[in-house]
């Protein structure tokens, strides 16, 4: 695999995605989520500061998910639908590489949104604490403008690059809409993998324990990222626990990368 | 030399039905040799399967069987991809890309420096006469205009072989004039040109050789030249001194009679009819003969008998 190849491929996408007003729409629609969020602040004395970071934190996730699925199930599928991988494909680029490049394209698009998205919680709650009395300040949990709430954008972000994967490897071989449907069922049944562990060892059934336990370990494990309350109140997140979500995500997305490479290689365009 | 392009026995079948899947057979043991700098024609009707071999070739499909060589290598290797140019069918490009900026994200796959894929791109675009359209968002230009797009990317690394699929489709007159002395001016500077087309006067105005596809068979193919010219349809007699009274009688003989000028006709007569007896007859009853040409038949009926013939054999009738 070439390296060139994949940075233009990615290129390509990041271009395209940015130039799509839909992406436009949806950050601009983050924005005003926080906006909201500032409003909501002046009707909670003593809570605007928790609340912003909450809703910034949930709507980064939401917006940065959104982008990962509707741009990532049309990555390889739209550009079969529209005969554009025909021109791609007759050009000095392997199947392998235009699946990476597509990857890796969306997952710099949506890095570049969260991190707009990411500064203007910052800035938001920068405003929130300034010129606020030193008691007010001590009654937080945790300084506005905690650096902690990086390691939870950071989550976000590695969330949505094993969401992107998902995506991705149902669009090799799926309708845009079909990959949304089975992209969206696995993003909310990997919210409740703890539950089905908890399913198997309560069921009589054998062979519902097995299925339970087997569903257990092929569903992406969602509940891992998910620090958010931790930082909002100012607790610590333990450094493994950020490795260990991200170990996960580079087997998880590296596996389903690879099935999607392997059906995308073999794949007739008719 | 190897042929620029060769395909031995190439045979693609799709699977046909929901549950109970069929092969159905799109391309059957086609083989073909193209030459070098040659600029082959690929005619055939809608659905003989034309771009299924353009796709077999740019390996988008995969060959159930049988081989497709480009430049000596197999077809889809990585080495052969740098060397040739592919034009789809009813090309279609991202929505939010510029012409100009297509181009040179397609020259830079190639690996063409930055300073040169911008002159590459401007020449390319003159070349097909995209002028101030090239800074729109490809989404907003017309089907022509962006056919005319598709055959510059398919140029962007100045490629030996070139693959256009009906390249005439959604263009206008004009366009078409531009595309034939394009493929024309190709052929000039030693490219090899194979082109898919169902419009036979852009066979004859620009092939050196076509095959004739029905079916997914091969039923034809050679130079056009002596494709016309195996075959005599009838004879064309021009002659003078003679009037409308003085042909009368040589009715029956003859398939059609027009007249051309002031006691010139041009008179049209079978295959049957052996031409000295008629000339003789013609010359006793006062006719100069002129010339006397035999008419071969033309590529659109040409290719009506094989492309029947070809179905008539797959019946077998």
């Amino acid at each position: 695999m070439s390296g060139r190849i994949i940075g233009l491929v990615a290129g390509a996408v990041f271009r395209e995605s940015v130039r799509d007003r839909v992406l436009y729409n949806l950050v601009a629609f983050a924005l005003l989520l926080i906006g909201a969020s500032l409003l909501l602040a002046q009707l909670t004395a003593g809570q605007d500061v928790k609340i912003v970071k909450d809703l910034g934190l949930s709507a980064m996730s939401v917006f940065g998910l959104f982008i990962a699925i509707f741009i990532g199930i049309g990555l390889v599928s739209k550009e079969v639908e529209r005969r554009t991988i025909y021109s791609l494909l007759a050009k000095p680029v392997r199947r392998s590489e235009l699946v990476a490049g597509k990857y890796a394209g969306l997952v710099l698009t949506v890095l570049v949104n969260l991190a707009v998205m990411g500064a203007m919680v910052y800035v938001v709650l920068a405003w929130l604490s300034w010129g606020q009395p030193a008691e007010v300040g001590r009654s937080w949990d945790a300084p506005a403008t905690d650096p902690r709430l990086l390691v939870a954008m950071f989550l976000v972000f590695v969330q949505l690059t094993l969401v992107i994967a998902i995506a991705l490897f149902f669009s090799t071989f799926a309708s845009p809409l079909l990959a949304a449907a089975f992209t969206a069922a696995l993003f909310i049944a990997g919210h409740f993998t703890a539950d089905l562990q908890h399913l198997g060892s309560v069921v009589k059934s054998p062979a519902v324990a097995l299925m339970s336990k087997g569903l257990y370990h092929v569903l992406p494990d969602f509940a891992l990222f998910d620090v958010k309350a931790a930082v909002v109140h100012g607790q610590p997140i333990a450094p493994n626990r950020v490795a260990l979500a991200v170990g996960y995500v580079v087997l998880y997305s590296g596996g389903l990368l690879g099935l999607a490479v392997l059906i995308f290689s073999r794949r007739d365009f008719k | 030399m190897p042929p620029a392009i060769q395909t031995e026995q190439l045979t693609k079948d799709f699977a046909v039905g929901f549950w109970r899947t069929r092969p159905r057979r799109a391309l059957d043991a086609l083989t073909l040799d193209v030459a070098s700098g040659e600029v082959f024609g690929f005619l055939g009707p809608n659905g003989a399967g034309k771009t299924t071999t353009l796709k077999l070739l740019m390996q988008l499909l995969f060959p159930t069987s049988g081989r497709a060589l480009i430049l000596g290598r197999p077809a889809g290797d990585l080495s052969v991809r740098r060397r040739i140019g592919f034009l789809p069918e009813q090309p279609y490009f991202y929505d939010y890309l510029t012409a100009e900026e297509l181009l040179e994200y397609f020259a830079s796959l190639f690996g063409c420096p930055r300073s040169e894929r911008r002159a590459r791109t401007a020449r390319l675009l003159d070349e097909v006469g995209i002028g101030s359209e090239r800074r729109l968002a490809l989404r907003k230009l017309s089907k022509g205009m962006i056919q005319r797009v598709g055959l510059a990317q398919a140029l962007v690394n100045a490629p030996e072989v070139v693959f256009l699929d009906e390249p005439m489709s959604g263009l206008d007159p004009l366009g078409r004039r531009d595309i034939r002395s394009l493929v024309l001016r190709l052929r000039d500077r030693g490219c090899t040109v194979f082109f898919s087309s169902h419009i036979l006067s852009d066979a004859e105005a620009l092939c050196g050789r076509v095959g004739i596809l029905a079916r997914g068979r091969l039923v034809a193919c050679g130079r056009l030249s002596e494709m016309l010219a195996g075959d005599v349809r009838g004879w064309e007699l021009i002659v003078s001194g003679m009037t409308a009274e003085t042909l009368a009688p040589f009715a029956g003989r003859l398939t059609s009679t027009a007249r051309i000028a002031e006691g010139r006709h041009a008179l049209e007569f079978p295959r049957t009819t052996a031409p000295e007896a008629l000339i003789a007859d013609l010359a006793s009853a006062g006719a100069r003969v002129v010339s006397l040409t035999p008419v071969h038949p033309t590529l659109e009926e040409y290719f009506v008998e094989q492309v029947g013939r070809g179905g008539a054999a797959q019946r077998g009738e």
